[in-house]
Formats: structure tokens, sequence, C-alpha cells
């Protein structure tokens, strides 16, 4: 697989492919399976990502020590947001969908973390369904977000205890970017522009969730990443570009993590985890989790 | 080697890629250690795995994969009540392993029909497991590939002999690791082969008179 996507641009553009058929070819080239055979394991963790967001909506999701669930059916029904009835709401609502889900134990695909998982399922799926885009062209999709991410795991880090929630929403906002810029006609080098002009706007996020849990805040920090991917494609897709080059962004990405304090990495250490509610919110539901099963 | 497949996946029960499905991970390989679902389980938490394993269904996802579940198994939800329907009497416990040891650290002692079995692994993250320790000897295994650990004397042919009996079985060898801790003391040898191993293979190599014991574990992971 490519370690910048640098490189994989510059293939794509010389070979005037897409960077998903890139994508697939290295793939294929690397773990010696057909491409054809590699679709289909991403068209069922697609199937899957469908699954879990009806699920999230339609189902009563209530999380092991209950501190999130039911917020993606209320984001639903409200008509009175600025952003009613646009793809916008639809796609925050996808994004908490997913992760009530998985908090609840549900099935979810981790792209490229479970703590992570919302937002690039509610971005291709939801940009699929208000633009009309085939099933094929999502799994497309799915393949640029795959490319994109293993630059990231091997540049920098996809693990909050490693770098923060740059590393975890951040990334999946950037996969989610990229992929959705190509799917919506962005040529390479614009998908490149789309990832740095999101993560540039999640450097630094910590991780920080209240007793350790992947409850809160990663439910809603994975509908305010879609937030800001789609910022990042609205611009990469009206010819904005990013003057740090995008494995340059991911490089800092990276350095950021490092010298994060370890109280920032799902220590529950610091942040919103630290704060007086935080600290009395963890306690009474760890309490509570112990009791219920016990 | 980053996979995009390991990036896009894996397909799983939440909440967490290392609390969960890497634990659960963990738990198929300590089962392959006793051939099936053992009837006795303690269960030593170390680290994150301790402090904040309930929450993220830890327990439930370790004692799943005990009973052969894979991490996108919705049965893992209701894991300790199935355990008590199969025979599988387990407990949990906190300790401190070692101090360096990775946080989300488990080590697995197990029972079934008389075999016992220790093994000491971690969730890396990602859903990645490494397992360090069986039965106190040093491994590596990550569960990527099907999986043959072998104690064996440390005598000169022992690899011609070991990969001979494997190539009779058609299977082809991806990695193999052989240490010992002194010359002429054991040697340890992870073999990682890319066909899952006939239970003949490994009776062929248990029968060698100077191969001390040998374990089979599935792949678990990798696609």
């Amino acid at each position: 697989m490519y370690k910048a996507l640098a490189d994989a641009i510059k293939d794509a553009e010389s070979q005037k492919k897409t960077l998903a058929a890139i994508a697939l070819a290295a793939e294929s080239r690397d773990q010696g399976r057909p491409v054809e055979e590699i679709r289909a394991v991403l068209k069922r963790a697609l199937d899957v990502m469908r699954t879990a967001i009806d699920k999230g909506l339609t189902g009563d999701m209530r999380s092991a020590s209950g501190l999130v669930g039911g917020d993606a059916a209320k984001l639903q029904q409200n008509q009175n947001g600025p952003l009613a009835q646009t793809p916008f709401r639809d796609i925050l609502t996808r994004a908490l969908a997913v992760q009530e889900v998985n908090a609840a134990m549900g099935v979810i695909v981790a792209a490229p973390t479970a703590g992570g998982a919302g937002v690039l399922p509610a971005i291709l799926t939801g940009l699929a369904k208000a633009r009309n885009v085939s099933d094929e062209n999502v799994v497309d999709g799915l393949a640029t977000a795959g490319l994109i991410g293993a630059v990231v795991a091997e540049r920098a880090s996809l693990s909050g205890a490693e770098g923060g929630c740059q590393a975890e929403t951040g990334a999946a906002a950037g996969m989610a970017a990229g992929a959705a810029t190509e799917m919506l006609g962005g040529s390479p080098s614009q998908v490149g522009h789309a990832v740095a002009l999101t993560m540039q706007g999640t450097l630094g996020l910590v991780c920080d969730p209240l007793g350790g849990l992947v409850e809160l805040p990663c439910v809603f920090r994975n509908a305010t990443g879609s937030a800001i991917a789609l910022a990042g494609i609205e611009m990469a897709l009206s010819g904005i570009t990013f003057a740090i080059p995008v494995d340059e962004v991911i490089d800092v990405m990276g350095e950021i993590g490092r010298e994060m304090d370890v109280r920032y990495r799902e220590t529950a250490g610091g942040g919103l985890a630290a704060t007086p509610t935080g600290r009395k919110l963890a306690k009474e539901r760890l309490y509570q989790i112990k009791r219920s099963e016990s | 080697m980053v996979s995009l497949l390991d990036i896009i996946g894996p397909v799983m029960v939440g909440p967490s890629s290392s609390h969960t499905a890497g634990a659960c991970r963990l738990g198929l390989l300590a089962r392959c250690l006793v051939g099936g679902t053992p009837q006795s389980a303690l269960l030593q938490l170390h680290g994150s795995f301790a402090r904040t394993g309930e929450g993220h269904g830890t327990d439930k996802a370790l004692v799943g994969g005990l009973l052969g579940f894979r991490p996108d198994d919705e049965r893992l939800r209701e894991a300790l009540h199935i355990a008590e329907g199969e025979g599988l009497d387990y407990r949990f416990e906190k300790t401190t392993v070692a101090d360096a040891a990775h946080p989300n650290t488990v080590r697995i002692n197990l029972e079934r029909d008389g075999t016992q079995s220790t093994m000491l692994g971690s969730s890396l993250g990602a859903g990645r497991v490494l397992v360090q320790e069986i039965d106190g000897y040093p491994v590596e295994v990550t569960g990527n590939l099907h999986t043959i650990v072998l104690v064996a004397e440390d005598r000169k042919g022992s690899i011609a002999r070991i990969t001979g009996i494997l190539a009779e079985h058609d299977i082809n060898i991806a990695t193999l690791r052989l240490t010992r801790k002194e010359k002429g003391g054991d040697a340890f040898m992870v073999i990682e082969c890319d066909e899952q191993p006939d239970k003949k293979a490994g009776e062929e190599l248990r029968a060698l008179d100077w191969v001390r014991w040998t374990r089979r574990l599935d792949k678990v992971s990798g696609g």
C-alpha cells in the first residue's frame, strides 16, 4: 500500500485512473487477492454500515452505561433546525445512529476504528442517497477511504491512545472527505486537498471519553467530525486548495499526537472526562454497569 | 504492511476495536489451545482491560471468544449467559501482569477434559492482537494466519523434518520464526501457514519424539 498520498495521486494522474482504482490495484498486489474479491469484502462492509444506520434510527439503542442513545432519532425528527431537509442534517443523523449502535454493542464496521466508525458511513451513504450514487461507486469510495486511512496509519496513527481523537474521528473525517470528493467527481488532486482541508480542522483534538468508555463525547464527535468533512468536501470541489501538502498535514497530526499529554489519549485523565461532572457521571455509571451485571 | 481491508474493517460488535474485537480474538486463540470450549476459565485482566473492561464488554467478548464466537457475532452481548448453558465456568480477576505489560493484556488459564493451558496476550488497537506467551513459553502470534506453535529439542535437521511434513500436507509456510534460550536448549518455533493445517499434520508433528509439544491456533483476523 502507498506510504504517501502524493505518490498515489501522481500514479492516478499519470495512469488516468481514479484513486479507488489505484488503491484496489495496490491492495490486490500486496495481498495476492483479485480486485473483485476485495470489492466483495468492501461491499459487505457497506451493507453492514447501512444496517447499522437503519438500526440506529429505528432501534432503541442504549449504551452499557446509559450515557448515550436515542439522539439520532431526535435529530431525525426535529424540523426546526437550520439544516432541516438537507443532506447535511441527514449525514449528522447517520453519524449519530452508527455510534449509538456501536455504544450498545451492535454490529458496525470499524473504519478506521470503532470510536470513529460513524463518519465514513454517514458521509458516503448520505451523499450517495442525495446524489443517487450507485453502490459500485460507493464501494470505490470505501477503497479510496482505505487508501487514505492506510497512509495515515503509516505516517501518523489511527489510535486515540496514541494520537488523541484527531487520529480517530479526525482521520475518519479525512478519509470520508477524500472518498466523497472522488465519488462526486473530484480529481485525485482535489481528493488530496479535501483530506488536507478537513484534517487541518481536527488537528489537536484530544481523546477524553468519560470513564474511558466509547460513548461521551465519542458519539457526538462523529457528528461534528462529519460536519468538518462536509466543509472540506465543499471547499475542495470548489477548487479551493490547501497550501500545506496533505502528507505534511498527516505528518503533523502524528507529531501533535506524540507530543500530546497522556491525559488526553484515551486515559480519561483529562479533557471532558476530568471535568467535575465528567468524573461524577463516570463514577455513577460505572458503578451502575457493575451492579446491573452482577 | 497496512492492508486496506484492515482500515475498512473489521466488521465487529461494538463498542471498542481494542477492548471488544481484540478481546474476542484473544478468547478465540486461547480456545484453540484446549481444542474447543473449555469447562473452566480463569481470566486475569491487566491495565485498561481491568479498569474499563466492563463498560466495553471486554468480559463478554473474552468469554464469547472462548465459546467460539467471532468479533461480528451478536451473541457476544449475551455471552456470559450463554456460557452457563454451555457448561463454561468462568472467573475474572484483576491483576498486574507486569508493570511494563501492554495496557490491554489478559492471562487466560483454561481447562478442558483434563487438558490445561495458559496464554498471555494483548490487544494492540484496531482489533489487532499479539499472543506473547503460551504455557510459559515466549511466542509472538498475531492470529493473522493459521499458526503452529511448537517446542522441540534443539537438534540438527529439525526444521527440515517439520517443514517436510507440512509440505507433504500441501501447507505453504508464510513465516517461520525460531528462537532458543541457549545452545542445546529447547527451540521455540512459530510457523505461520497460508493454509489451515489439518489434524493429520498435527498428529505427525506430535509423533516426532523430539517434539515436546505443539499447538495449532486458527486464523482469527486478517480478512
